[in-house]
């Protein structure tokens, strides 16, 4: 049987998919039989849903104007 | 690289420590390119627009300051626009421009003299950090000061405030070089594990200690910040 804290190191293999079948069972019985690892579960879940929520910095428009008008000055692909 | 790949094709999968080879690229990156061929400045316009706020990320986790990670992105755009027509597909095109970055940023890291030690991966990898701290447990392994359910639990409440945002920001600035390059592109940037490892050259195994370090120290950090608001 699974500890607690055994989950917790493990909690990254289970959400990659990287368990073994019987590794993977020993970890969900333990979840099914225990409010506190499903807690921290759902915590890890979020906390990585949330980092994909950060924003983001825009272009600053000059270097934009600047990266675009280089593009257009691009002449066609050299043929191969 | 390629020649690697090659060998590697129709062999066993390789084992979790070897390195990963490239996946090619997918039909919607090879249209892209296309149009980039095509000189379509909408296109390109959409490529800044999506990759900027995520190589200046990652720039950061490279160089010293923000004035040297801005460079480094412009640096790494014109090399995008120098090597468009030579790009072959045989990586993603998000690999490929990510891979742009960090070759610039590390050159300039070195020159910089802030050497970020991704060669010496092994020592920083954190293989005997503790996901949660020890005393939180019983000697028996059962939790004895257990996670609470979060009231609020949804990156949009959770990031409602600036200085929430700012909280976690600082969190993922605090982490050691390595982590913090994984979890900014798995879990920030959206990068598949196997993108991640082709972009840091790293494996499968040490991209998940990475990940699985960074991410423990994220989530402690943000269950501090539930519990004290
Ligand atoms: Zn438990």
């Amino acid at each position: 049987m699974l500890t607690c804290q055994q989950l917790t190191e493990l909690v990254t293999e289970y959400l990659e998919g990287r368990m073994s079948f019987w590794r993977r069972t020993q970890f969900q019985m333990h979840l099914g039989m225990c409010k506190h690892c499903r807690a921290y579960i759902r915590q890890m879940k979020t906390t990585v849903a949330t980092l994909g929520q950060l924003p983001q910095e825009p272009v600053p428009p000059d270097l934009k104007d600047e990266l675009l008008k280089r593009f257009a000055r691009m002449g066609p692909p050299e043929q191969k | 690289m390629s020649d690697r790949a090659k060998t590697l094709e129709g062999a066993p999968a390789p084992s979790a420590d070897e390195a990963v080879p490239d996946a090619p690229a997918s039909a919607s990156d090879l249209a892209l390119i296309a149009r980039l061929r095509a000189r379509d400045s909408k296109a390109f316009s959409d490529l800044l627009d999506r990759y900027h706020g995520p190589l200046l990320r990652l720039a950061l986790v490279f160089v010293p300051s923000r004035a040297v990670a801005e460079e480094v992105v412009q640096e790494t755009w014109v090399g995008v626009l120098d090597g468009l027509d030579r790009f072959e597909g045989r990586s993603t095109l998000k690999t490929w421009i990510f891979r742009i970055l960090t070759n610039r940023a590390k050159t300039r890291g070195v020159r910089e003299n802030r050497t970020v030690p991704f060669s010496a991966f092994s020592d920083q990898d954190g293989e005997h950090e503790a996901a949660v701290e020890a005393a939180r447990f019983k000697p028996n392994g059962m939790w004895g000061v257990p996670p609470r359910r979060w009231e609020d639990d949804t990156p949009e409440k959770l990031l409602m405030t600036a200085q929430a945002v700012q909280h976690l920001e600082h969190a993922i600035a605090a982490l050691p070089p390595n982590q913090r390059a994984v979890v900014t592109l798995r879990d920030i940037e959206g990068l598949d594990s196997h993108e991640v490892c082709n972009v840091l050259e790293i494996t499968e195994t040490n991209q998940r200690v990475l990940l699985h370090r960074a991410r423990s120290k994220l989530r402690a950090m943000l269950e501090e910040y539930v519990e004290r608001k």
